[in-house]
């Protein structure tokens, strides 16, 4: 068999043993080599999913509904149940997810275990806070049921808490009312980052949702160019067009990266000049939310080796210094990803301990492995994190050094005694003695 | 055009037949599902009234079928449930192991037992009921291994081959009757009963594939099908080899 790897392709570590779960009360059997660790549908970056020794316990059997309340939009499922089969199964119900990820193909345990946040950070808070329950096995044979309202720290450890409190076997969900599949979305094209900060802030007050892409490769005066999309639910009564998902698939391993100076530039040049609809268009919720689901295994054209993923977090003081001062520093480099994402948290606190959403901006990028280059340009860029008091994204991290996890994480050490003594990651071995 | 509205599951919890109950509940079918654990049967059934309306009916009952003194209590009480019966299918079963089986004939006959005398029990209840309704259809998943013996697991090959002679002599029996026989030949398929084997290679199938087919060979009342079809190719080369050679062969 071989070895589940996350969703970037590296690290390349390999487990003593792999071993599939498929019946929640079953639990875990006997004899397993340990540490343990949760491994979902492996759309976490880096090794926050991964570990080197002991046993992964692959989750996707877990997939099963458990109860579903569709007056009150509170759904329990299994851990293992993507994003996909919960909204397949409540969207044409009227509900959605308050609060989702870029990829509908992250398991509801990983969402929780990474407290993933959507576009709608600054209304809403992140996945954590739309938890109203979950139930953890400790490998010790004891289960325990966490809710948001008990003060004993298992919440909030468990949020966020990367699969290291234990397994995550069943999650309860309150969800969202919707009128329809359907967004309305606003996209309006900025010059610069100049403009992007007042574009965004005006959106920010009068949308659920935004989000900006930027062209990460663009100097001067044009830099941090690129468009916001700001959308809601659409109306109740909007004349719904119809809607058939297509999808394409990277079907082999390009032997190099195909992501070269020379794509990035053609490519966000493109994406900048793309017609924008600022009078607004309705958009299904499957493109607008998950654009890059649409082509299967998009994470190949990186090439065999792989890619890291960058996702930062800046506070409010320092985010126009800092964001300009990164992306200066990676178009110098020529470096850069097809889609640089940029966007704002709002001020609601994480209810994890470990949490990443944070009031401030985020930035996220993808760079191909190019060795030692990736890892010097990746380091400047800590630097200029660190110095501006922001923090990276742990669910898209494969080689942050120990000490920029503890400063940007200063629970670690309390959230140490939540750690299932059972449950490890590679992750987890290398920000921690 | 067999209607699959009303089905009874025989050995529901297994991985087959469990992406068979989504699938069919995703077609608006009212399920009675029979189980041997509690736990999997109950976080089947609770599954599977999610995903259904108002209107389907979801139940089911735990049972070891080796037991047949149960199967006339359970397929009464599915059809009680459901309000009659158009489709069954049977799924239980184990895989033995067959170095245990060749140690000791005790382990032979219990395999024997689940395999092909707990279906055939079921099959008869079945088939009078049906023949006697003028309509329906019976599925059973038997297996490619019950086409030829081979050294490696020929008590559940021998098992699957007798339910297959079996359902092959039912479907020309219930023919007249408007009742269709199919029998189910997976290939490798990807589930825990295959934990221990390596599952690397195309021919390994995912449940929800042989599922589907499944549901479409009841639907339109085939005989024999192999899932995937490319088995009935490898199959048809594996029965004509000559017995002379074939015995020496290690498969």
């Amino acid at each position: 068999m071989t070895a589940p790897r996350s969703w970037n392709r590296l690290p390349r570590v390999a487990p003593d043993a792999v071993h599939a779960l498929t019946q929640r009360y079953a639990g875990v059997p006997d004899g397993l080599p340990r540490p343990l660790l949760a491994h979902g549908n492996g759309r976490s970056y880096g090794d926050v999913c991964l570990t080197e020794q002991g046993t992964l316990l692959l989750t996707r059997g877990l997939d099963r509904f458990i109860e579903f309340d569709p007056q009150q939009g509170i759904l329990r499922c299994e851990a293992g149940v993507t994003l996909a089969e919960l909204l397949a199964l409540v969207v044409p119900q009227g509900w959605f997810l308050p609060s989702t990820p870029g990829t509908r193909l992250a398991t509801v345990g990983g969402a929780v275990a990474n407290d993933v946040h959507g576009k709608n950070h600054h209304a809403v808070g992140s996945f954590g806070h739309h938890v109203r329950a979950l139930e953890l096995w400790r490998s010790d044979g004891s289960i325990i049921a966490c809710r948001p309202e008990d003060d004993n720290g298992w919440f909030s450890a468990t949020i966020g808490g990367l699969g290291l409190t234990g397994l995550i076997r069943w999650v309860e969900l309150q969800l969202m009312p919707i009128q329809n599949p359907w967004m309305w979305v606003e996209s309006q094209r900025f010059a610069n980052l100049d403009e992007f900060w007042a574009l965004n802030r005006r959106a920010e007050a009068r949308w659920p949702y935004t989000v900006a892409w930027i062209d990460c490769l663009a100097k001067g005066k044009a830099q941090g160019r690129g468009i916001l999309l700001a959308g809601q639910h659409a109306a109740a009564q909007a004349e719904l067009p119809a809607f058939k998902e297509g999808g394409k698939r990277i079907p082999v391993d390009p032997p190099f990266s195909l992501v070269n100076g020379l794509s990035l530039r053609a490519f966000n040049t493109l994406y900048y000049r793309q017609p924008v609809k600022p009078q607004g268009a309705l958009t299904h919720y499957v493109p607008y939310f998950y654009p890059l689901d649409a082509i299967q295994g998009w994470n190949r054209i990186y090439g065999r080796r792989g890619f890291y993923q960058y996702q930062c977090v800046i506070p409010p003081r320092e985010a126009e210094a800092a964001t300009a001062a990164l992306l200066d520093t990676i178009a110098r480099r020529g470096e850069g990803s097809f889609l640089a994402v940029l966007k704002t948290f709002g001020n609601k606190p994480s209810l994890g301990m470990l949490s990443f959403p944070r009031p401030g901006t985020t930035l996220a990028l993808d760079f191909p492995d190019r060795g030692d280059k990736t890892l010097r340009l990746l380091e400047e860029l800590d630097a200029i994190v660190r110095e501006a008091g922001g923090t990276l994204y742990p669910g898209k991290d494969a080689r942050m050094p120990a000490s920029l996890f503890q400063a940007g994480y200063p629970q670690w050490e309390a959230f140490s005694a939540y750690v299932d003594p059972g449950f490890s990651s590679r992750f987890w071995q290398r920000v921690t003695p | 055009m067999n209607s699959l509205n009303r089905v009874i599951l025989f050995g529901a919890t297994s991985a087959i037949a469990e992406q068979t109950a989504r699938q069919l509940v995703a077609q608006g079918a009212s399920l009675y599902c029979v189980g041997r654990n509690r736990d999997k049967l109950m976080a089947l059934i609770d599954d599977l009234k999610v995903r259904a309306s108002d209107h389907q009916q979801i139940d089911g009952d735990v049972a070891d079928l080796t037991d047949s003194d149960q199967h006339a209590r359970l397929i009464d009480a599915g059809e009680r449930a459901l309000g009659g019966i158009d489709g069954a299918l049977i799924a239980h079963g184990t895989l033995p192991n067959q170095q245990a089986c060749q140690a000791d004939v005790t382990q032979t006959r219990q395999e024997i037992e689940t395999n092909a005398l707990s279906v055939i029990s079921l099959l008869t209840l079945l088939a009078n009921r049906l023949e006697q309704q003028q309509y329906g259809v019976i599925a059973v998943i038997s297996s490619v291994a019950g086409e030829r013996g081979r050294q490696s697991n020929y008590v559940y090959g021998a098992a699957k081959g007798m339910v297959t002679l079996f359902l092959q002599g039912l479907r020309n029996r219930l023919a007249k009757s408007n009742v269709d026989v199919v029998t189910i030949k997976p290939g490798f398929v990807d589930t825990p009963m295959t934990a221990e084997l390596d599952k690397g290679g195309p021919l390994w199938a995912k449940p929800e594939q042989i599922a589907k087919g499944i549901i479409k060979a009841m639907q339109k009342g085939k005989g024999e099908v192999y899932l995937p079809w490319f088995w009935w190719g490898i199959m048809l080369i594996i029965k004509h080899i000559p017995e002379a050679i074939f015995k020496r062969m290690s498969l």
